[in-house]
């Protein structure tokens, strides 16, 4: 009755209305949510090329079996002994002709193990130094079995990572965007209140109230508008998250079946971490927001 | 109005010396819109000391409405000198002048009442602006409502009341945060003359305690019930002040 517990002088909850304002920060908070788990993908993958990738060198040597150039045995007995022996390799792995088929079978079909061409043998190597001078390494090789290919994946997962930063920028571009065009929607919707609530605003002010008060007001209401509006954003965007990391569990390595266990392990911690914290930031956006947008206006009055 | 109630609330922070309260020199003022400019004031001088009274007289369109803004602090001077409340207005920055104008309290000749608020929040507004603790806000409010007859209609919203009741609101808010200078623009334009005697009542009893009183009006029978010294307007200037 005479509680002014919902007291609201300036009649605030109309002019900035529950409804608008609410459902467009919840459209850029889903936006910002999708562009999140974009960028945090994106960066898993670079680390994951850049870790993987690096340190993995590929030799193929042609006519395997026949005798290498100086000295005893087959060229690929030769040539997985020089790379065991050199410093820096961890491991030097021929694979066999299962592996080989498997690897394969894309390009010549199921049948690729019956098919009687000269294949390469290939070796597959781990380095524990990724920084390996691979040019000598290529010329002692050639030495023991010339017409050996030997090719790093590290200039790929170079240019993956290039490829997953460029994403990531892009993500980060995206997520400014949003940002933007929240703070453009917050002062958009408070410069609209301050119109309807003109006459109010100026008696008020007749009566003593500071800059700082009324500003105060309208900040109180634009963060609890925002913050509720990414709130429901968040909470909207996380079904469709669970879905795109059900259709990706299969290339990151994580069950696709994303049952009530799996559920917190379905999305990065990154991504649990940063979906809460959209309500927060909204509400920062919307108080500095609606604070600047108000004193601005206030200027108009003495 | 209602039934005759102390008005205890009344008693005002005044110091109790004498200084002056309100004192113009050469003020004028001009509204200016889309380059061409409006001279509503020019050149008045005069000066009302604390615990004074004065009618403020003149034909409509005088600029009576203008001078009482002035003394609002809703505009500013564009010529001469306002000292309001010992404070060089022109001097005075922005910041400084919301406490001023709690110290002031001005009845509109629009009432000016908040639509969304019942009378109640309406008079409590001053009160809550000036961050008085809630117990007092309520007491202070209903008394003062009471006191303008209105302790029936303390949640009724403006449109519910007639214009009468809305102008006792409007005094009701004026008077409710003990101000030490009141500003009254046509206060009995809608009260019938027992009401018109008791607002009287009211600003001279505030007045005695110290409040400054101002009040503008076109009501010649109450003025001359009332004797008191005059500021007479005409045409934007001062032509009488006795
Ligand atoms: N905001 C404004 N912009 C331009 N001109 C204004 C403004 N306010 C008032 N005026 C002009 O100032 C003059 C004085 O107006 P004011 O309201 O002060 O008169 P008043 O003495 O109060 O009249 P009334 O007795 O009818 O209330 C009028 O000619 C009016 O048109
Ligand atoms: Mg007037």
């Amino acid at each position: 009755m005479l509680r002014p517990a919902r007291f609201d002088d300036l009649g605030l909850r109309r002019a900035l209305s529950d409804r608008l304002l609410p459902s467009l920060v919840a459209a850029m908070a889903f936006l910002a949510a999708l562009a999140l788990a974009g960028t945090i993908a994106a960066s898993a993958l670079a680390q994951h090329w850049q870790e993987g990738a690096g340190s993995v060198l590929t030799v193929q040597v042609p006519q395997p079996a026949a005798a290498a150039s100086n000295g005893a045995g087959t060229r690929l007995d030769r040539v997985v002994a020089l790379l065991r022996a050199t410093p820096g390799v961890a491991l030097a792995r021929a694979l066999d002709d299962n592996e080989l088929a498997t690897l394969l079978r894309p390009w010549l079909g199921s049948g690729s193990g019956r098919i009687a061409l000269p294949l390469p043998a290939v070796i597959d190597v781990r380095l524990t130094d990724a920084a390996l001078d691979t040019g000598r390494l290529l010329a002692h090789v050639e030495a023991l079995a010339p017409g050996t290919l030997l090719e790093s994946h590290d200039r790929w997962a170079r240019r993956l990572a290039v490829l997953a930063r460029s994403l990531q920028a892009c993500a980060g571009l995206a997520l400014a965007v949003v940002g933007f065009v929240a703070v453009a929607v917050i002062a958009v919707a408070v410069r609209a209140g301050l119109a309807a609530r003109r006459d109010a605003i100026e008696i008020v002010h007749g009566l003593g109230a500071t800059d700082g008060y009324i500003a105060g007001r309208f900040a109180r209401r634009a963060t609890l508008l925002a913050s509720a509006g990414a709130g429901l954003g968040a909470l909207a965007a996380v079904p469709v998250l669970l879905g795109l990391a059900g259709l990706a569990a299969p290339f990151t390595g994580q069950p696709a079946d994303v049952g009530a266990a799996g559920f917190a392990n379905a999305l990065p911690l990154a991504l649990w971490l940063s979906l809460p914290a959209l309500p927060v930031l909204a509400a920062a956006v919307g108080w500095l927001t609606a604070q600047s947008t108000v004193r601005q206006w206030l200027r108009r009055l003495p | 109005m209602g039934n005759a109630g102390t008005i205890q609330v009344m008693q005002t922070g005044h110091s109790g010396q004498t200084g002056q309260m309100v004192h113009l020199d050469k003020v004028g003022l001009e509204f200016s819109r889309a380059g061409a400019s409006n001279p509503v004031l020019h050149g008045l001088s005069f000066s009302i000391l604390e615990g004074g009274f004065r009618w403020l007289l003149g034909p409509s369109g005088a600029g009576k409405t203008s001078l009482l803004r002035l003394l609002h602090l809703a505009v500013r001077p564009t010529q001469g000198r306002l000292t309001l409340l010992g404070q060089d207005i022109g001097a005075a920055s922005r910041s400084r002048l919301p406490e001023l104008r709690r110290r002031i309290g001005m009845v509109f000749q629009d009432f000016r009442l908040l639509p969304h608020l019942s009378a109640f929040d309406n008079v409590a507004l001053p009160l809550r602006l000036a961050g008085r603790p809630e117990g007092q806000v309520r007491v202070d409010a209903v008394e003062l409502l009471s006191w303008v007859g209105l302790s029936k209609k303390l949640l009724s919203r403006p449109a519910e009341l007639s214009g009468g009741e809305q102008q006792r609101v409007a005094i009701a808010r004026a008077v409710v945060a003990r101000p030490l200078l009141l500003l009254a623009d046509e206060p009995t334009g809608n009260l019938d003359e027992p009401q018109a005697e008791r607002l009287m009542q009211l600003l001279h009893e505030m007045n005695r305690l110290g409040t400054t009183v101002v009040v503008a009006t076109h009501n010649a029978a109450l003025v001359s019930r009332h004797p008191a010294h005059t500021l007479r307007l005409a045409d934007g200037q001062l032509v009488r002040d006795d």
